[in-house]
């Protein structure tokens, strides 16, 4: 571990935490001649055992930030700037978006595994799961035999929870929930240090999602990877994630522990996400939602991206794009961030508007 | 609403329905087998058995099940979509089954239909204009000119597109999923129905506007006094907006009553499970952790109760004896022989108690390949 320390950044040495993976600045824009900046200077960090929850409404980049991060993007997709660095269990940091082919290859499913959208398209539908799974062991292992393989893909899917008399199952004898299963026992073949889930429970009824989610937090418990978890539902990213990123239009818009999201957002979006849920207890109240539609990324409004939808708005945001920044309330979690101008007022003021304070709704403590 | 259609009965106006009343739509032992393919095959798959629904004016009916549990199947034969196994569609207490063409454009005026997918719902190649004309001028007779036109802004009006100048020569591919949503209701609409069977029409929609959809839905309910049956698979959003709650376990209801009791008291023992499965961040405690099984097969149903293999209180009577729906309170019912009054009903318990704690996973089993990964990593 005395290599994993010196290899630190400062910041994350001092805040005592131990990045696996770092984003930084990321841009990707879909198109050549006119292109959409679809995710526009995103930065973030993952942790060593970590599970970051990644949320917002369809469009707003969020698988496009995992694809972008494993170099999965298909065109027209391209990235146009940033790094990904991966520090691997030796310490040895690596740029992914900078390898190449053969240690790019190497280095997925055995550094960083995926977990797609829609597991019952992600099967091969004419080959046994055995078969497939054992697949990718021999591919990053080709001194394994193949029985050997076979034999580990069967162990593999009794850790999902699976009988090994599957093996020799096609995907369409198996249900929703098990072909779920079988992707994450894929995925977890060659003990990947991070695990990126697309939406992994989105097709699948709440019980089975409370099983896969279940599972996962426990096989993480053991084996110590790291997990980004994509989704729409802030509801469930709350009581199985860390840390929470909140996007919107291609930005990150808030960065905090999974309690401070849903306890003090900060951020009038993520705010607006949470009561956009019906609760199932409680009080039966009237809830709006989030007024207006999520804005068309190919002509985004200047300023904040949110601001047409937004409550709080003020003259400022619609000429200055925020940036995330510590949060403006005295108190809060020093690794805490929000891109809202609310919380930037030095900025306001530096433009020549007048500062707005932070309202009472988003500076709960 | 000066183009208010006349077809409307004017009791439709006045307020809240008492339950007692005729419903609008009723179900009578509703029942739906699929054959399954294949040479001789004489296997039929059960996607609903012995389902009884009533569809109140000014009322809202979800029914809410996980996906394979029969309730997209209900409201397409409700819709007359397809023809029912069994059982009997009653219009006002009359029989409604449409035997032919006019019947069933005569039915389908008075019961109206919104699809899941509002990207799949819309022909891309018309413009919003042509979709609703074609809806008015079936439902309502050659309007044109004037009438026409105040009849399509009437419509996107009804459903909160406004100003209606805005979007009425949209293609569908210049709106945004909620508000093509809308315009799918502004199509039903069109006819001016009586029973809006709403199949899971937001869970397409992204999360922020969703809300909006349910509370256009809400609005129409109490303004124009339709019938709604509302198909979900979130039992939170049923809470919000509906008046009574019927959740279904393969091809059964197993509970019905309104929502807040179902919700905040469920009795079956699968409502239970579906209530302390959802996230619920202020709850985590409360929690069904070690749920394990799934949905069973509807070819070979399980005899008896069809949750009995899954069902952590089940006995030898829940795999015999299929429960009728029993009273368990005021106006709720659940099938469950553990309300039943005889002596060898199984005894419930909490499904927190049996499945509160998280399942072990054998962690044994993986260090063979970690074991290679060092290996690998050492040559």
């Amino acid at each position: 571990m005395s290599t994993l320390a010196e290899s630190r950044t400062p910041r994350a040495a001092a805040s005592g935490t131990d990045p696996v993976l770092e984003i930084k600045n990321l841009s990707v824009d879909y198109g050549y001649d006119d292109p959409t900046h679809v995710l526009r200077q995103v930065s973030l960090t993952l942790n060593r055992g970590e599970v970051l929850g990644l949320a917002g409404e369809s469009g707003c980049g969020k698988s496009t930030l995992a694809y972008a991060a494993t170099r999965l993007l298909p065109p027209p997709g391209l990235i146009t700037g940033g790094e990904v660095i991966f520090t691997g269990r030796d310490g040895i940091r690596s740029d992914i978006l900078a390898l190449n082919d053969k240690d790019l290859r190497a280095s997925r499913w055995q550094d960083l595994a995926i977990v797609f959208q829609g597991a019952m398209n992600s099967l091969n539908p004419v080959f046994r799961i055995g078969r497939q799974i054992a697949d990718g062991i021999q591919a990053h292992m080709p001194q394994v035999t193949k029985k050997e393989a076979l034999e580990r893909s069967a162990n593999l899917l009794e850790m999902v929870g699976i009988s090994a008399d599957r093996l020799r199952d096609y995907p369409h004898q198996l249900s929703g929930g098990m072909r779920q299963r079988v992707m994450i026992a894929m995925a977890l073949a060659l003990d990947p240090q991070v695990l990126i889930m697309d939406e992994p429970t989105t097709a699948l009824d709440v019980v089975m999602q409370r099983q896969i989610v279940e599972q996962i937090a426990e096989l993480r418990e053991r084996l110590g990877f790291s997990v980004i978890f994509i989704t729409h539902d802030v509801s469930l990213l709350i009581e199985i994630a860390d840390r929470i990123a909140i996007m919107y239009a291609g930005e990150i818009v808030e960065d905090a522990s999974a309690q401070d999201v849903y306890r003090r957002p900060r951020h009038p979006y993520s705010d607006g996400l949470l009561h956009s849920f019906p609760p199932l207890r409680g009080e039966r109240r009237e809830l709006g939602g989030i007024p207006g539609s999520p804005p068309d990324m190919r002509k985004l409004p200047t300023g904040c991206p949110f601001r047409d939808r937004c409550a709080f708005v003020f003259d400022a945001c619609a000429h200055i794009t925020p940036e995330l920044v510590h949060p403006a309330v005295a108190g809060d979690d020093h690794r805490r961030s929000v891109a809202c101008l609310r919380h930037e007022p030095e900025t306001v003021a530096a433009a020549g508007f007048t500062p707005q304070p932070v309202p009472d709704r988003l500076a709960l403590r | 609403m000066s183009a208010q259609p006349t077809g409307l009965p004017p009791a439709s106006r006045l307020g809240k329905a008492p339950s007692d009343e005729v419903p609008v739509l009723a179900a009578v032992d509703l029942r739906k087998h699929f054959p399954v393919r294949g040479f001789r095959s004489k296997q039929v798959v059960h996607a609903v058995d012995d389902v009884n629904l009533e569809l109140h004016r000014g009322r809202v009916v979800a029914l809410v099940g996980e996906s394979g549990s029969g309730k997209s199947t209900i409201a397409r034969l409700l819709a007359q979509l397809m023809p029912v196994t069994g059982g009997q569609l009653l219009l006002h207490g009359e029989d409604a089954t449409a035997g032919n063409r006019r019947a069933f454009r005569r039915y389908v005026r008075r019961v109206q239909m919104i699809f899941q997918d509002p990207f799949g719902s819309l022909n891309p190649i018309h413009t919003v204009r042509y979709t609703l004309t074609r809806s008015v001028k079936i439902h309502q007779g050659r309007l044109r000119g004037e009438e026409l036109e105040t009849a399509l802004s009437t419509l996107l009006q009804r459903v909160q597109l406004t100003p209606p100048e805005r979007y009425i020569d949209k293609f569908p591919h210049e709106l945004s999923g909620g508000q093509r949503q809308r315009v799918a209701i502004a199509r039903a609409l069109a006819a001016d129905p009586e029973v809006l069977l709403a199949d899971e029409p937001i869970s397409m929609l992204d999360v922020s506007i969703r809300l909006g959809i349910l509370n256009l839905l809400r609005d129409l309910r109490d303004r124009l006094q339709i019938a709604i049956l509302y198909i979900t698979h979130d039992i939170a959003s049923a809470r919000y907006f509906a008046d009574t709650t019927m959740v279904m376990y393969a091809g059964r209801v197993v509970e019905t009553g309104d929502s807040e009791s179902v919700t905040q008291d469920p009795k079956h023992p699968y409502t239970q499970l579906l209530v302390r499965s959802a996230p619920d961040p202020d709850d985590l405690d409360a929690r069904a952790r070690g749920a394990r099984g799934e949905a069973p097969s509807l070819v070979r149903p399980p005899s008896g109760c069809r949750f009995n293999p899954r069902c952590p209180f089940a006995t030898d009577v829940c795999r015999a004896e299929v429960p009728p729906l029993l009273p368990v309170g005021e106006g709720r019912e659940a099938a469950c022989w553990g309300y039943a009054d005889r002596p060898d009903r199984p005894v419930l318990g909490s499904v927190l108690d049996a499945f509160g704690e998280r399942p072990p996973v054998d962690i044994s089993l993986l260090p063979v390949t970690g074991g290679a990964d060092t290996e690998e990593e050492g040559r």
